[in-house]
């Protein structure tokens, strides 16, 4: 008797795996739109997604739009009233030559947050293309295309800096951002490498090959989507990364010239008088600090929100 | 009567996640006597190994665990982390499912044995290393000597869980528990160490918490079973009662959804066979009929070709130039509505053969024929077009979808590539294929991650049909589905093979999921064939000694059909040396 029964038993399961899962999805349909939407969320509750995006709103309508901060205008200086400590008038003091250091300072945001930008931006595309066709074709291409990147890799930024830029004429945003570009791309081209190849010996990827499509469709609708992730998130630290760099090769005297603005020129000027007016030094620090970390901050939790494996 | 040596006295586990608090067991009680083996059976997620791991300690932090766990009377739940650190290994061990991640890589095995000894203080140094030999030779790893200086890495997958058995055993536990300790191996190798834990178990008196999902496994070792379900016991008993007359619906549920080897000499099997038999030829003509009446076969007058043919094919790996022969002189044919099963152990070159037919690895020698074109051959264009005429499903169905693309888009992908159709006809086919696969038109916008895995591997399947294949190629496509839900995809596939009459090769190490669906087998090892022919000559009057090892080895859900084939196989075993 069960054994004339069993077919019966066996056809059951299919109609109660249906509806559990799809009952409750139901609800929440509006919700679940996508994997960017899930991503949204689970940064929406990240408490120092937050404070980053904060800081970073704050930044950026700084570079944008100085002149919302303050009414000041950083080139109007003064000799008279050179070195003043902050005070009501002047909530940052004054510096060497006399301009207000507040309205210096909120101006210098726009060619540092730039430079940053620019630098990610250019890193990021190359570094997209040739992790991505060294991924995916491995094999020669790979080869050539790592031993590129392993023999620039040797060169650590700050020499290759110095070297070229000493040797540039007039240095603004461009060239600065130009020599960067050289120097930075290959950690991001190795995240990239690697991130493809983690997805290329996928079986979705194997399905799509067996199916007959392209290697351009292929990298485009399978792996750029499920590799971007790691990347992007670096990307946005590597601004941060970028800031840093600037101001420092800035403070060497090897970056941004005067009369432009920015905060790495104002810590290379503020450096002799570090004991008699520290302040000069504490502010652009704590905004290059804090622009740093906030990009660095949102790096990590984008990243955290991109990866389908660190979902719980 | 002895005391119980482990006893789970209403524990509950919840898990506290984002979305609240998650109970995993609810109220779970049942006793492992000295000697005993007691196997927890259920599906995934219906709490087994929650529940195991309480007895360790070794739950996730976001656990909490209410209840007695008692191991010779002591309470696991009250001890400090140090009584728990010395109890773990000496009183109480584990042996898990994965052999190659269980052990250290970058440890010789001597160390790790040695480690084991010292750390319970049970012997050091050279006395260590001489019980460690000890050990390995109890475990049947040959040339334990010597064999003791290498690394994980240089045993083979059985060998590597002797290993792993042996520092279980290394500090005499009172209870071994093993957590899916075979479902990684192939099924010879299954049946040796299920055999080795037999042996240790009489021989140490210990009990023994097994975890599985195989109901041939639980037949093969247990003295009791303990069925779960959604973290609650929904029946416990002796293995002949539960296996022989279950009460409750979902073990007889369960039961009824193992896939079973069917032994010659069934009468009633047998007419079902021939009748099967007489349906598949003639849908085969019915179906090469039609096609040459639409016109879609190349010639009408000649007979229409072979859905897939190999001749005297070699396949290989290319590593840094140095080529891997790993198939050779393969030689069969899939006729049109045909199933070929293509059976073997891990290793034995059967997914590489699949790779190759789907046109993922180039063919070293010989011709593989698509309705009777030589594939690796012909030009690109003409190639891409044949693989309109080949659809594929993979194993593993949480990989082989796109978790970025949603569910329309996926199973419509196949008509994007070939640029057939519009949105509106491209989405309309879709709806169809889900209605055939049993699946509401709402999962359309939905992404793989919200679907279970039965779910997703319909989508699969859905997507290998979705330009109306000829060939359907499926790489061991139920071995990562829960038993139920492979035996509701396997009904769903046939259905589907028999509406859409698809030729398919089935590549399986299961034998019995293979007798329930193919009509043609090819065993294979080590890439060579070893036999071939219809599903019954090959499965229940097979010539050659490796097949007949092979169907040995697999385990059946009945306890004294099962203590009947275990020795059948030890003599067979024995005959063969």
């Amino acid at each position: 008797m069960s054994e004339i029964h069993r077919p019966e038993a066996r056809v059951e399961p299919i109609d109660s795996t249906i509806e559990p899962a799809g009952e409750p999805a139901k609800n929440k349909k509006v919700e679940e739109a996508s994997l960017l939407a899930d991503a949204w969320r689970s940064l929406r509750r990240n408490p120092w997604f937050i404070i980053s995006a904060v800081l970073l709103v704050l930044f950026l309508s700084m570079a944008i739009f100085p002149q919302l901060f303050t009414n000041n205008d950083p080139r109007e200086c003064l000799l008279g009233r050179s070195r003043q400590s902050p005070s009501a008038e002047h909530w940052f003091g004054t510096d060497v030559q006399g301009c207000d250091y507040y309205s210096r300072v909120i101006y210098g945001a726009r060619n540092s947050i730039a430079v940053g930008f620019i630098v990610a931006i250019g890193t990021f595309i190359i570094a997209v293309l040739l992790g991505l066709v060294a991924g995916y074709f491995g094999s020669w291409v790979d080869a050539v295309i790592s031993r590129f990147t392993d023999m620039v890799f040797a060169v650590p930024y700050i020499l290759g800096a110095l070297v070229f830029l000493n040797v540039l004429e007039s240095r603004g945003v461009r060239e600065v951002a130009f020599v960067l570009i050289i120097f930075m791309w290959p950690t991001m081209t190795r995240l990239m490498r690697g991130s493809v190849i983690s997805v290329v010996n996928s079986e979705f990827v194997l399905a799509a090959r067996a199916l007959g499509a392209g290697p351009i469709t292929i990298m485009r609708r399978h792996i750029l989507p499920n590799s971007l992730g790691p990347v992007i998130g670096y990307a946005t630290v590597f601004t941060g990364i970028i800031i840093g760099a600037e101001a420092t090769l800035t403070f060497l005297g090897v970056g941004l010239q005067l009369p432009a603005i920015s905060w790495g020129l104002q810590l290379s000027d503020a450096q002799p008088f570090l004991q008699t007016v520290p302040h000069l030094l504490l502010f652009p620090v704590i905004f290059v600090g804090l622009t740093v970390f906030a990009f660095m901050t949102m790096g990590d939790a984008i990243r955290d929100a991109l990866d389908p494996k660190s979902k719980k | 009567m002895p005391a119980p040596v482990l006893s789970y006295k209403d524990i509950r586990v919840s898990f506290a996640t984002e979305f609240g608090d998650v109970d995993a067991v609810k109220g779970v009680s049942f006793e492992v006597m000295p000697g005993e083996v007691v196997a927890v059976v259920g599906e995934s997620g219906s709490g087994k190994s929650v529940t195991s791991s309480t007895a360790m300690g070794l739950l996730p932090e976001s656990a909490s665990v209410q209840g007695e766990v008692l191991l010779e009377g002591r309470n696991v739940l009250k001890m400090s982390t140090a009584e728990l650190r010395r109890l773990r290994g000496s009183d109480i061990s584990m042996v898990f499912q994965e052999p190659m991640t269980a052990l250290n890589p970058v440890l010789r095995v001597s160390d790790q044995l040695v480690e084991a000894l010292q750390v319970h203080e049970v012997a050091f140094g050279g006395k260590a290393l001489e019980k460690s030999i000890e050990l390995l030779e109890r475990v049947g790893i040959p040339e334990a000597r010597t064999k003791i200086r290498q690394y994980p890495h240089q045993f083979s997958g059985g060998q590597r869980q002797r290993i792993v058995i042996a520092m279980a055993i290394a500090c005499g536990p009172k209870v071994i528990i093993a957590d899916e300790p075979t479902t990684a191996l192939d099924v010879t190798v299954q049946a040796e160490i299920l055999d080795l834990l037999r042996e240790l178990k009489q021989e140490l008196n210990t009990g023994i918490l097994l975890i599985t999902h195989n109901m041939g496994v639980v037949a093969d070792m247990a003295d009791r079973v303990v069925v779960m379900l959604n973290g609650e016991v929904v029946e416990t008993g002796p293995v002949a009662k539960i296996l022989g007359h279950p009460e409750h619906p979902y073990t007889r549920r369960l039961l009824a959804a193992m896939p079973l080897l069917r032994e010659a000499g069934d009468p009633s099997l047998e007419r079902e066979q021939e009748q099967e038999r007489v349906r598949v030829t003639e849908r085969a003509a019915r179906e090469t009929s039609h096609r040459a009446a639409a016109g879609m076969s190349s010639g009408a007058a000649s007979p229409a070709p072979a859905a897939l043919e190999a001749k005297d094919v070699a396949l290989e790996y290319k590593f840094r130039r140095k080529a891997t022969r790993v198939v050779h002189d393969l030689n069969f044919t899939v006729q049109p509505g045909e199933i070929m099963g293509l059976v073997g152990e891990s290793g034995s070159g059967k997914s590489t053969v699949a790779k190759a037919v789907l046109g993922l690895l180039d063919v070293a020698e010989g011709e593989l024929r698509v309705r009777g074109e030589n594939m690796p051959a012909l030009p690109s264009k003409q190639k891409k077009a044949l693989k309109r005429e080949i659809g594929v499903v993979f194993q593993d169905p949480a990989a082989s979808l796109d978790p970025r693309f949603p569910i329309g888009d996926i199973i419509t992908e196949p008509m994007v590539v070939h640029k057939e159709g519009d949105k509106d006809s491209r989405m309309a086919r879709a709806r169809e294929l889900l209605d055939a696969v049993r699946l509401p038109s709402s999962v359309l916008n939905r992404y793989p991650h919200e679907l279970s895995g039965g779910q997703r591997q319909r989508i699969s399947i859905a997507r290998a049909l979705t330009l109306n294949p000829t060939l359907l190629i499926a790489d061991e496509p139920t071995s990562a589905l829960d038993v139920s839900v492979q035996a509701a995809v396997l009904e769903l596939f046939s259905e589907l093979q028999q509406h859409y009459g698809f030729a398919c090769l089935f590549v399986s190490h299961d034998l019995a999921v293979v007798d329930s669906l193919a009509h043609k087998v090819l065993v294979m090892q080590n890439g060579r064939t070893v036999e071939q022919g219809t599903t019954d000559q090959v499965l229940r009057h097979a010539k050659e000694s490796y097949t007949q090892q092979l169907l040995a080895a697999a385990p059946v859900p009945n306890p004294e059909t099962q203590a009947r084939r275990r020795t059948e196989r030890q003599r067979l075993l024995a005959a063969l040396g």
